[in-house]
């Protein structure tokens, strides 16, 4: 029994911003998988929530003209690995949500909650970094962009005001054309559970396959918000692929992710996450990118 | 033959298409629900409560707090109870507590219309607390500056005893001997059963009538009657199907709580169900210990001494309390033999959660930390591991000293056989010798003995009911507990096998109603099909016997020359003389017979006790850089004796190995320093899934025991013990670095890899 103290179900867009902009109390609650962990909690016992649950103009996958890959983003985890579009443009993402939870919880909970939610250690984030995701923002007074890097606050906080709405999630042609990615995440299960340090890479290679055109990096839990690692980025661009390159990137890493200790790991055990696995994403992503193993 | 054969359990349809009631199914609409309001803080004192607001919530009906129980203290452990007072389990909680002795106390009682009412009224109760600092490990619990927790207790320590057997003293053996003296650790874990601890009362004729998800009915009624200070006969208890128990409720939980509930508002229904939190910090888990065992071997492996000192984290109170350790100490005394072999061990209190019984009873401990020590003890001798345990291990024979349980049956040798041929032991013991590189393989292994039932320490004591149907088919009761392990369905064997009645004509009563089901003392210690298979097979021929001497009356001969199989009753030459739908139909409607009601009804007193084996051997493949431990392969190889039902064992011994994995890999229950409970969710506490289970291996080597009622032995907890020591090997094996505690974490394991200089730091 969910201790709910009303709930509007939204009939589009304009009426879910409508009812939200009426009620400065009420939650956006789209899967439910974690709002409803919070009701359950006690922390939103006797909330009021805007449901944005099975609008069709927020789910789904679809390519724009120029290419644009847009998410909807109340698209299930599941229908996101499942689409056509991102098996065959992002499979990396493809793969990084497929490890959230497990089958129930990829069956309800959405690639914007998860965004939304603003948590270090969702699963979709660090991919969805490394492929220079745009936000499309609704409010109100009509649309905003963001970049993904820019829309998170700190833990927990993203920069959504009241009253507004994560209405599209992009990826331009520019961002995944030519890449290879791959995702890895650390957690101390195989499935149901949360990461405990999250490690995304999308790569492109020189035509000759031998050197680093463009190389993206980002982390889960390794700070108090997904973080891109651009200064590693800059320092790996343009290198041969050597196992010297290799070797560097994890301990680069480490400069530009702040990972602390808490009772679930420590900062050391984590520190040695970030420099085994940079490393061993880089290589698959690599090899997802048409490169030779090194 | 009934008996021996893989039938399908009597309960799978009904399990899965859902048609099977639990309790929870069972609640009668309109039942009020009642919310135990926990303390949040883990030592102290309730000094008092404001509770207006709480109460003005719209459907709250009743709020009731430690100060209105009765002044009771009782036990709550699931043991025979003992006419001796010295013997008794120790009575230290009440139904409701002002003094807080754990994170999670229960300190007050909400009860109301609905769990939303409820839950917004807990939040709204305000508690005055006078607050003690909390200890949560057995170091802090002994040092003389920290409160204590029970009068009667001075130091913490709820019970020390020791013992020593044999030649000489530990001191003498060592000399001229290798002597290894390691610490070993275990952690505190839960049980996890799937179906939460629920119950619902009411009351009937001036009675309280609890229905509960319980293993153990008969001991739940005596309980509440204790707890409340009311005759236990006017205590009823009925037991559904249930989800799981795995020994948590092998303890009297929430029962007489919820029976003073229902009192306090007139005998309404009360239904009373924890969450999965509640459960995990409030409820009860595996003792964590520390054990030290030190060991003198002749320098050719021949073990002269050995020794354990341990200590038992009990949590803030007793529950089943000195039991479990003391049956750890014994469990070290039993596996291997030695000149002389001695044990001190302690049950400390602390501000956790009440160590109970789980799987095992302190055993998976032993043997963790036993099992590790033989291979380190190899190690240090230059031995094969598995070449020293077949040196020192018990001889068939073998009596225990402490309690005259003597080895009647043993497959050890075979169990040990099978399990090193399959996991080619000799050939990967040396490929994976001297491995470089990140990724690593090893073999390692683990045994164990198991006891059957508690004879001599506690009472045994089970008892079994035939009726005869007028169609020939009969109903059988008992009062031992299906808790999913299929008892059911191996009793309803033992029943057909002992009476000659077809499986599909006998037809179990699986619910447990203390007013109608004969005695037993419920599911736990791997007892029924031995203990209550007696009952099964006493009754079931006394039931013939009424049947053929009916028999004789109908056809005018002796009952000595009929018999019974198949449901017919067959002369000596085995033709069918009767069919035994023709008996029955006329022994109730009987104009020429003295009509009557054919019923056998038998308890029996088992003055019996024999060990079990078995083996664990485990390959692992370990990531270095990242502490991950993967299983490759893992059999586990079980003497029980005679298997009743050989499927059904195989089913048990796969949930065993995965509750062994768990405890080596992965579950641990955490706590903050204030004693508050870290992780008591199934996202946090590690429970290993389905994607984290290797492929597990069975085998049996079907021995045939004197005692046992068919030959069978304690089969349904050993299954969990020797899994985790036997993967800790394995990783010694493949790394060469010993960890001596549990469990065997990724970020553990790199910290230990660090230390060994096989990762840079």
């Amino acid at each position: 029994m969910y201790d709910i103290g009303k709930i509007h179900l939204a009939r589009s867009v304009r009426d879910a911003i409508a009812a939200l902009s009426a009620d400065p109390g009420a939650h956006v609650v789209c899967g439910g998988s974690d709002v409803l962990i919070k009701i359950r909690e006690g922390k939103l016992a006797g909330c009021s929530l805007v449901s944005i649950n099975g609008l069709k103009e927020l789910a789904g996958v679809a390519l724009e003209e120029d290419g644009t890959i847009v998410i909807g983003p109340a698209t299930t985890f599941a229908d996101v690995t499942r689409s056509p579009i991102i098996a065959r443009h992002a499979p990396a993402l493809g793969g990084a949500v497929d490890q959230a939870g497990g089958p129930q919880l990829r069956n309800v909970g959405t690639i914007g909650g998860n965004l939304c939610n603003g948590a270090t250690s969702a699963d979709s984030a660090a991919t969805l970094l490394t492929l220079n995701a745009r936000l499309t923002i609704t409010g109100p007074d009509g649309r905003r962009e963001t970049a993904l890097e820019a829309f998170y606050e700190g833990p927990g906080r993203v920069r959504l005001a009241h009253g507004e709405l994560l209405t599209a999630i992009r990826i331009e042609r520019r961002d995944y054309e030519g890449f290879g990615g791959h995702y890895i995440k650390y957690a101390q299960r195989n499935a149901m559970d949360i990461a405990t340090l999250g490690c995304a890479v999308h790569v492109r290679l020189s035509e000759d396959k031998r050197a680093v055109e463009q190389y993206r990096l980002a982390f889960g839990v390794a700070a108090p918000t997904p973080v891109r690692c651009r200064g590693v980025e800059a320092r790996v661009n343009g290198r041969p692929l050597t196992e010297k390159t290799l070797e560097r990137i994890g301990e680069w890493a480490l400069e530009e992710v702040t990972p602390r200790t808490s009772w679930r790991a420590s900062r050391e055990f984590r520190v040695q996450l970030v420099k085994t696995l940079s490393r061993r994403a880089t290589e698959r992503a690599i090899l997802n990118a048409g490169g030779a193993a090194i | 033959m009934a008996v021996g054969k893989s039938v399908g359990r009597v309960d799978a349809y009904e399990k899965v298409t859902g048609r099977a009631l639990y309790t929870e199914d069972m609640a009668p609409q309109g039942a009020l629900v009642a919310r135990v309001v926990r303390a949040t803080i883990a030592n102290g004192r309730v000094k008092g409560f404001d509770l207006a607001a709480a109460l003005g919530v719209p459907g709250v009906v009743k709020i009731v707090t430690c100060f209105d129980v009765p002044e009771i203290d009782f036990p709550t452990a699931g043991h025979p109870w003992s006419t001796d007072t010295g013997h008794q389990d120790i009575a230290d909680r009440r139904l409701l507590n002002r003094r807080v002795r754990v994170y999670g106390d229960d300190i007050a009682a909400i009860i109301a219309e609905d769990m939303v009412a409820a839950s917004r009224a807990a939040r709204l109760i305000r508690v005055e607390y006078e607050e003690y600092p909390p200890f949560t490990a057995i170091e802090q619990a002994l040092d003389e500056h920290v409160t204590r927790l029970h009068d009667f207790a001075p130091g913490n320590v709820l019970k020390a005893t020791e013992y020593r057997f044999g030649e000489g003293t530990f001191e003498a053996a060592c000399e001229g001997s290798v002597v290894l003296t390691k610490d070993y650790r275990v952690q505190t874990v839960q049980h996890c059963h799937l179906e939460l601890p629920v119950s619902f009362a009411y009351m009937e004729k001036g009675r309280v009538v609890v229905v509960s998800s319980t293993q153990i009915p008969h001991i739940v009624r005596r309980v509440v009657g204790q707890a409340l200070g009311i005759p236990w006969g006017k205590v009823r208890v009925i037991k559904p199907y249930i989800g799981g128990g795995f020994g948590n409720k092998q303890d009297v939980l929430y029962e007489p709580l919820n029976a003073f509930l229902t009192m306090r508002v007139g005998g309404r229904p009360v239904r009373l169900e924890l969450t999965r939190e509640e459960t995990m910090a409030s409820t009860r888990v595996r003792h964590a210990m520390n054990l030290t065992i030190a060991s003198a071997a002749r320098p050719d492996g021949k073990l002269v001494g050995r020794k354990l000192v341990g200590y038992s984290n009990q949590g803030g109170y007793a529950s089943h309390g000195h039991a479990i350790i003391s049956n750890t100490a014994s469990g070290f005394r039993h596996l291997y033999e030695s000149q002389v072999i001695e044990a001190r061990v302690s049950t400390v209190y602390t501000n956790i959660a009440a160590g109970g019984a789980m799987r095992g009873y302190g055993i998976p401990q032993i043997i963790f930390a036993l099992e590790s020590h033989m291979d380190d003890l190899a190690l240090r001798l230059h031995m094969d591991p598995l070449a020293l345990r077949r040196m020192n291990a018990m001889r068939p024979g073998y009596r225990d000293p402490g309690t005259g349980i003597t080895a009647l049956s043993s497959g050890l040798m075979a169990c040990l056989d099978k399990g090193e041929r399959h996991i080619r032991w000799a050939e990967k013991r040396k490929a994976y010798a001297n491995q470089t590189g990140d990724v690593r393989r090893g073999v390692g292994m683990a045994m164990f003995s198991y006891k059957t039932g508690v004879h001599p320490i506690s009472l045994e004591m089970a008892s079994c009911r035939m009726l005869l149907n007028e169609d020939g088919s009969m109903q059988l009761q008992v009062g031992a507990t299906e808790i999913g392990q299929g008892a059911d369905t191996v009793l309803t064997q033992m029943a057909a096998e002992s009476t000659g009645i077809p499986m599909e004509q006998v037809h179990i009563v699986s619910v447990q109603d203390t007013d109608v089901s004969p005695f037993d003392f419920g599911a736990y210690a791997s007892r029924q099909t031995y203990v209550t298979g007696m009952a099964v097979k006493r009754t079931g021929a006394i039931f013939r016997q009424k049947i053929l001497s009916y028999a004789a009356k109908m056809l005018d001969c002796p009952a000595e020359k009929l018999s019974l199989a198949d449901g017919r009753v067959l002369d000596a030459d085995g033709n069918v003389l009767l069919p035994l739908e023709a008996l029955a139909t006329e022994a109730v409607y009987s104009l020429k017979h003295a009509a009557t009601h054919i019923t056998a009804e038998a308890s029996y007193q088992c003055e019996d006790n024999t060990f079990s084996f078995g083996c664990c051997f485990a390959e692992i493949e370990v990531d270095i850089p990242v502490g991950k431990l993967r299983v490759v392969d893992i059999i586990n190889v079980h003497d029980s004796g005679v298997l009743i039902n050989p499927k059904l064992a195989e089913a048990q011994v796969h949930g065993g190995m995965s509750m062994g994995l768990g405890y080596g890999l992965s579950e641990q229950l955490l706590y903050s320093e204030k004693g508050m409970p870290l992780n008591d969710n199934l996202l946090d506490y590690k429970l290993p899934t389905a994607m984290d289970t290797p492929e597990l291996t069975v085998s049996f080597v079907e021995t045939v025991d004197p005692t046992g009622p068919f030959g069978n032995k304690a089969l349904g907890e050993p299954p969990a013990i020797p899994v985790a020591p036997a993967v800790r090997n394995a990783l010694l094996h493949a790394t060469g670095v010993a960890v001596d505690s549990l469990p065997l974490t990724p970020q553990k394991l790199v910290e230990h890899f660090m230390d060994a200089g096989l990762i840079d730091p």
